[in-house]
């Protein structure tokens, strides 16, 4: 692989551009991998670049039905934050954190991550002792956090309606979070398991399992059955049909979950901003759009699309805590399926079958653990038994009971 | 400067009322009907703005809602508007408009320094560095955010009001041009009910710029009459300076009106500024016409290169000339059309087309006036920055894939670029119908709609580009429409296509796009060195991406249609790639040696131009957004000073602090009086569900843990509900009226969430079962008063018998109290002697200051949450939300008592005997002491072991509440701690963020002296 450079851009620059190397090759598939991972989205391709990179399994093909990045991969809000509540979920998100940390410069690929500050709001008292608990644990987990009282946040968000409906009764901020450029995230790894061998194989959706004893043998997909040692199944709303193909089933809803870009304005806000008490979070893009996450449907579907109640239910808010955005307009917005289990925490595990890995259950909230996710997820692959700190998020927990309820303890998406 | 290019005519201008404006603060002058963008060509303005990268000189490029280029700040403060695109706004007195993302103006811009520096700066050029060192990003990036994002957000609070209406209707027509004008009147005659909406300041479209004959009379009268027969319906609505945006499932739409923009600032009156529609439409008509697409060419993006069909909207509608000399570029006859219209107004005009030759009547005609053509030739270089100061045109080799030849200069000073029609297909698309490519008019069409969606495409978006097959599409569209919508109103099949065929070489074109690289003589040394080869033929004008561009992406590997879009960020502008999408597609094509539907197209993702976030909230804003919910005593509550909390959406009185007591103070007062005489809270908000049917008492065992089937009609029983998992997820006192018929109470917060799981049980897992819920909330008013006087103050205003024989703790009474209807239920959430008063939420009010006055004799206090609060905490009460957080049993509040192993089935059942969640060490509910009495730990904290501060640190469990009680004269708090239950009496230290530790030690959550009157039996009211 040809690094890039600020003297690869003049050099490129100079020979007019033509002699720029090709970002990862579309090769057919072989006959056999000793990995398929299925998804290629950034969990899977994080996946089989580190499964190449650190557990030396080159000889492994990604496989993606679309694009490389169409799915969730390519259309979240991008928010990364490593401040859980929980300990198990801790483990995990601030492992991607300190990923994320030297991941442009490890990818040799600029996945602009903006570690421009997370600002959660709190607007009763209930939200009041929610970031008190989470703060705590947060910093009793080693992890950076900070308390914000109005005034605090009224400086570092001049812009704010701390009046509003349900006015601002303070704030918990994460300086270490904030946002990357999602599609970078995708390529970047993709680039890099390229380059490392890994075959990444584009339009080729799979359509079942060939499973011999209970084991996995292979996967078979439009472009014929491709043989495998292990599979890896990464394919966020869609694992329950992956499932299904393998023959159980999985403790997940699928739904669609929307988002909204303004018109680009220069910058107006500088930190990500998430309201849980009215229902809305907004970052600026490097572009200068604003950056808008709505609600998740009521209702399970499989279509890319969501309700238009869902934008109001967000644009409302947006306005209510930022009077003076009534005037910008909303470019786009759109949807993704996300799998949501009823814990609110992903499922990294061992399936029925063997040899077969799931990765998924990542819901509204899993770029964030884009690298984290990969990386303990490879391991797990490479060694035949799920990674110390993924262990936990086993669908066995299901049966146990013991679930790592984020979504009931903190109910903070995204 | 004076109108230097208004020419003869009349157009839809009103010459007699000269209108005022400033662009960059500079004074001008148009007439009414004219929009900033032909007020400005009227002045001889094309330089608006500065493109978004290179920060190249750009101009007016199209007439409509299209226009990528030419995008102003609109006036200043709090109305001030970013990336408004001068096309779409009209002129009124005063208006104010300056160029942005330019500094220090737009004709001197600093930025265009990246102009010179664009051979290294290719699309994507930034996932390629600003990665050394990895420590300056943030800088790198804080450089980068300041020169993205074209205007400036607004700084103030915006002043005008919006709204929402939602409308229904048989057939709605998206596009008021001929083929939607003709469709609305067809489905008018037919009795419809019809909407007809259009983004134009005036209904008519390619007509208002039309010059033919229509049914016999010019294309202006045929407007006039057509508008004023429709004007004859009742059931006909018509809609100007509105745009249909988003097609939605079942055919729901969304349209933006701007409904005072164009009256200027503050001049809206009573009406809003913008109108936002939601639509139900039986059927669905869209006519939303046809976009020009330009050809593609180097330095294609001067300021003086615009639409052919925008020279002609210009001269035809607007009376303005854009430039004296004219030179018409284009691969099809639609634009001799433009041709003609220069020459008629007096311009001077050279046609330059690709093709070899061309017969149609349009291009003869062109002829016959005298006008030069050029055959098989192209423009090949654009001479002039700020200005186009003249043409070079080369002839094009036989394969069109050269140039060849010497060029040949034409003079011209605007370009009126045709490369044929995009079909506005977006609506279409949005409604999730299928695309077809058709390739002798080389656009996309609608092909097949989906059966929920049916809507049907007529006129030029359709692909029928001539005025007569545009009529005919439309009135045929109109009455399928309409009489679909009859007999089948519930939209269940696909709607009929058209007969009318499309006529597939309308327009004539060659498929050609792009005009190849030019390696000629004729550049400058500083050109050769910036051009990459089509680096400067601009495809996506507002984002400057380059035919270049395109190449770099196939050369690097992103061709997806999707990658090529994010990786170069083609189409992604605030004009959403309107006129540059298909020829990138075609671009792409080109370097494949594929065709475009092979390629592709993306998804049209909704609002089809943008909309106001301000429009979308409509009237849901200030006290409208999320309303208030306000208990029937509220009133006295404000007279009464209360400090109020919010509760789910209700206001609740938090604290009533007198003669300027703290919070601390007033909680000490309330909560000493309640305990020693009597206290009253509002407690109205509780939700409260009636619940009747054969089935309700199996129904409440089944939602509840404890045994519900025996509990005798008027007594009143405390129950937990649990989730799936055999969490804790609500609680609240039921009581039985009667054999069927249950009242319901739940917790403020869980009042909507509750209705929704009971019916969701109901309706989905035993529909067989006889049940009816129905919220009652809001229809009962309540007062619940505590405290060793409540007896007496209640036997002060009613003649009932309330011994403790007569209404037993637990129990309920239907009475008149204060001569009101009332269901009164002894219940207790303080473990105090306690009544809780229902009545009609109509006496709210005169039951509350009734209870007032008669307990003045009784020193009756009124409390708020907070005291409630206390009160319930001193008896180790819960609160669900705040002591339990959906990961709690009731084994883990240490509530086995109210779980019923005997009963068969209830929810959550199954899940307790999961082995985590029966498993001992689980987080236990427990009462916490500070060492030190007056130390308050705050709700939150965590525990951990040891005094020793570390970090990182294993919690054992965390504080969940914590208040001084004035009863217990010391500090109380509550906490989940890991098997907390089993180690009462051990210390633990609370570790702050802020340094401080606090020691604890776990106790018995009861705070008071042990009584033994029965309400201090862990059952609770509220
Ligand atoms: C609107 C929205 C906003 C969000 N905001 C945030 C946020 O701010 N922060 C955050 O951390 N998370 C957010 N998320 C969640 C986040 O996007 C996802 O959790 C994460 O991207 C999942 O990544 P993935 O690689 O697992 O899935 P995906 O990117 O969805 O990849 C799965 C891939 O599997 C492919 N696939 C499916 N079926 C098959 C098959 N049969 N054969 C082959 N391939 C198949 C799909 O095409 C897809 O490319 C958001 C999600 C949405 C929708």
């Amino acid at each position: 692989m040809k690094p890039y450079s600020l003297w690869s851009l003049v050099r490129n620059g100079i020979s007019y551009d033509k002699d720029w190397q090709q970002a990862w090759r579309s090769p057919e598939p072989k006959k056999h991998y000793d990995v398929v991972i299925i998804g290629g989205g950034g969990h899977g391709l994080a996946t089989a670049y580190y499964l190449a990179r650190e557990c030396g399994v080159r000889n492994v093909a990604v496989i993606e039905k679309g694009w490389l990045g169409g799915g969730n991969t390519g259309r979240n809000t991008t928010i990364v934050r490593s401040n859980y509540l929980l300990d198990e979920s801790a483990g995990i998100y601030e492992h991607a954190m300190k990923l994320w940390e030297g991941l442009s410069q490890e990818l040799n690929y600029n996945v602009m991550f903006s570690q421009r500050g997370l600002l959660h709001l709190a607007h009763s008292v209930h939200d009041m002792q929610e970031i008190g608990r989470r703060g705590n644990a947060i910093h009793l987990n080693g992890i950076d956090s900070e308390f914000l009282n109005p005034q605090q946040i009224k400086k570092m968000l001049p812009i704010i309606n701390l009046n509003c409906r349900y006015p601002v009764m303070g704030g918990l901020l994460q300086r270490r979070g904030g946002t990357a450029r999602h599609d970078a995230v995708a390529w970047g790894y993709a680039r890099g398991a390229d380059d490392m061998g890994v075959d990444i194989i584009q339009n080729c959706a799979v359509e079942g399992f060939d499973i011999q004893n209970g084991e996995v043998k292979g996967v078979r997909t439009s472009k014929g059955l491709i043989g495998a040692g292990k599979v890896g199944c990464v394919v966020a709303g869609h694992s329950s049909v992956l499932a299904e193909m393998a023959g159980f089933r999985m403790p997940l809803e699928s739904v669609p979950l929307q988002a909204l870009v303004s018109e680009p304005v220069k910058p107006v806000i500088d930190c990500v901003v998430m309201s849980n008490g009215i229902h809305v979070y907004v970052s600026q893009s490097d572009k200068g759009e604003l950056v808008v996450g709505a609600g998740s449907d009521a209702y399970i579907s499989y279509s890319q699309r969501g309700s238009f109640d869902q934008i109001e239910h967000v644009v409302g808010p947006l306005v209510e805590l930022f009077p003076l955005f009534s005037r910008l307009r909303m470019l786009r917005q759109w949807g993704g399926i996300v799998d949501v289990t009823t814990d609110r925490s992903p499922i990294l595990s061992k399936t029925p079958v063997k040899n077969l890995f799931i990765n998924c259950g990542w819901g509204t909230g899993g770029f964030k653990c884009t690298p984290g996710s990969g990386h303990l997820f490879a391991h797990s692959i490479a060694q035949g038994e799920m990674h110390e700190k993924a262990a936990p998020f086993s669908i066995d927990r299901f049966n146990t009971g013991a679930l790592i309820d984020e979504g009931a303890a903190a109910a903070v998406a995204h | 400067m004076s109108h230097v290019n208004r020419i003869e005519g009349i157009g839809r201008i009103r010459r007699g009322r000269a209108v005022r404006f400033y662009y960059d603060g500079r004074q001008y002058f148009g007439y009414e009907g004219d929009t900033l963008a032909s007020a400005l060509l009227a002045n001889g303005v094309h330089l608006t703005g500065r493109s978004f990268k290179y920060h190249r000189p750009r101009g007016i490029f199209t007439a409509g809602s299209e226009e990528p280029n030419a995008i102003v700040q609109l006036e200043s403060g709090a109305y001030t508007e970013p990336n408004t695109r001068v096309t779409q706004v009209e002129l009124y007195e005063g208006l104010r408009a300056n160029s942005q993302n330019c500094w220090p103006s737009v004709k001197y811009d600093i930025g265009a320094v990246n102009s010179l520096l664009s051979r290294f700066l290719p699309a994507g050029f930034y996932y390629k560095t600003f990665m050394w060192p990895a420590s300056m990003w943030m800088t790198y990036e804080h450089f980068i955010r300041n020169a993205a994002g074209l205007g400036k957000s607004p700084e103030q609070k915006d002043p005008d009001r919006y709204e929402q209406l939602h409308a229904h209707c048989d057939v709605l027509v998206a596009g008021g041009g001929p083929a939607g004008l003709s469709a609305a009147l067809a489905a008018a005659k037919t009795g419809a009910s019809v909407i007809i909406m259009d983004e134009q300041s005036e209904m008519g479209g390619s007509l208002l710029a039309s010059d033919e004959t229509v049914d016999g009379v010019t294309a202006a009268q045929w407007l006039k009459t057509t508008l004023e027969t429709l004007g004859t319906y009742d059931n006909v609505t018509v809609v100007p300076r509105c745009t249909v945006t988003g097609y939605f499932d079942y055919n729901y739409l969304t349209a933006a009106e701007r409904v005072t923009d164009h009256l200027g600032i503050g001049n809206g009156g009573y009406s809003p500024r913008q109108r936002f529609w939601k639509i139900r439409a039986k059927r669905v008509v869209i006519a939303a016409g046809a976009i020009e697409r330009p050809l593609l060419f180097k330095d294609n993006d001067r300021p003086g290169v615009m639409l052919a069909n925008a020279v002609r909207t210009y001269i035809r509608r607007y009376c303005v000339l854009p430039a004296k000399s004219v030179c018409v570029f284009t691969n099809n006859d639609s634009a001799y059309d433009t041709a003609i219209a220069v020459h008629e107004a007096g311009g001077a005009v050279t046609v330059v087309d690709t093709r070899q030759s061309a017969s149609a009547v349009s291009v003869k005609r062109a002829r016959d006036v005298g006008i030069t053509v050029y055959h098989g030739y192209a423009v090949s270089n654009v001479i002039g920055s700020r200005a186009i100061r003249r043409v070079e045109i080369r002839r094009l080799s036989d394969d069109a894939q050269s140039l060849v030849g010497d060029p040949v200069t034409v003079n011209a000073q605007v370009i009126a670029n045709g490369g044929g029609w995009n079909p506005v297909v977006n609506l279409f698309s949005q409604s999730r119908g299928k695309l077809r490519f058709e390739s002798g008019i080389q656009a996309f069409v609608p092909d097949k709609a989906v059966a929920i969606n049916p809507s049907v495409s007529a006129g030029s978006c359709a692909g029928v580009y001539d005025t007569a097959q545009c009529l005919a599409t439309g009135a045929e569209a109109g009455e399928i429409a309409a009489r679909a919508a009859a007999s089948d109103p519930k939209p269940s099949v696909p709607m009929p296509q058209l007969t009318k065929a499309l006529a597939a070489d309308a327009v004539n074109g060659r498929d050609f796009y792009v005009v190849p690289a030019n390696t000629g003589a004729a550049e400058g040394l500083l050109q050769k060195w910036n051009d990459r080869g089509y680096s400067k033929h601009f495809h996506d004008l507002q984002n400057d991406v380059t035919v270049a561009d395109i190449h770099l992406a196939a050369t690097e590997g992103y061709r997806s249609v999707e990658h090529l879009k994010r990786y170069t960020t083609t189409g992604m502008g605030t004009d959403q790639g309107k006129t540059s999408n298909v020829n990138a597609l075609s671009i792409m094509a080109g370097i494949q040696q594929t065709d475009i539907p092979s390629v592709g197209t993306t998804t049209f993702r909704p609002p089809y131009t943008p909309v106001t976030f301000g429009a979308i909230t409509g009237q849901n804003r200030g006290e409208l957004f999320l309303q208030a919910r306000k208990t029937p005593m509220h009133a006295w509550h404000e007279l009464n000073n209360a400090v109020f909390e919010d509760v789910g959406d209700w206001k609740r009185p938090w604290y009533f602090p007198r003669h300027g007591e703290t919070m601390h103070q007033a909680v000490d007062r309330e909560a000493l009086a309640t305990r020693q005489s009597v206290g009253m809270v509002d407690a109205s908000t509780l939700g409260k569900i009636d619940i009747q049917g054969a089935d309700a008492a199996w129904f409440l065992n089944m939602v509840y843990t404890n045994a519900w089937l025996k509990l005798p009609v008027g007594h009143c029983r405390y129950g937990l509900m649990l989730n799936e998992h055999g969490m804790v997820f609500d609680d609240g006192v039921t009581t039985r009226l009667g054999e069927n018929h249950f009242h319901m109470t739940t917790t403020t917060g869980g009042a909507a969430r509750v209705m929704a799981w009971l019916e969701e049980w109901l309706q989905t897992e035993w529909p067989e079962r006889e049940v009816y819920c129905t919220s009652v909330t809001e229809q009962w008013a309540v007062a619940a008063i505590n405290g060793p006087n409540a007896r007496a103050l209640l036997e002060s205003l009613t003649d009932e018998d309330l011994s403790d024989e007569s209404f037993p703790h637990m129990s309920y009474k239907s009475m008149k109290v204060a001569g009101l209807d009332a269901r009164v239920f002894r219940i207790s959430f303080t473990g105090e002697l306690s009544f809780e008063i229902n009545v009609s939420a109509r006496h709210g009010l005169a039951l509350w200051e009734a209870l007032i006055d008669a307990g003045k004799a009784f020193d009756l206090t009124v409390y708020g949450t907070e005291t409630m609060h206390v009160l319930r905490a001193e008896k180790g009460f819960i609160i669900v939300g705040q002591d339990t957080d959906g990961t709690v049993t009731p084994f883990d509040l240490g509530m086995s008592w109210i779980v019923n192993k005997n009963k068969p089935d209830f929810l959550g059942k199954r899940s307790l005997s999961r082995t985590h969640t029966a498993a001992s060490g689980r987080r236990q509910l427990v009462g916490l002491l500070t060492d030190d009495p007056d130390t308050v730990l705050p709700e939150g904290a965590h525990l951990v072991e040891g005094h020793v501060r570390r970090v990182p640190a294993v919690t054992q469990g965390h504080v969940t509440s914590s208040y001084m009680s004035p009863n217990a004269k010391r500090s109380i708090a509550m906490g989940l701690v890991t098997n907390g239950l089993d180690r009462l009496g051990e210390s633990l230290t609370a570790q702050l963020m802020d340094g401080q530790m606090i020691g604890v030690t776990l106790v018995k959550p009861d705070f008071l002296s042990i009584d033994k009157s029965p309400e201090t039996k862990p059952e609770k009211g509220q």
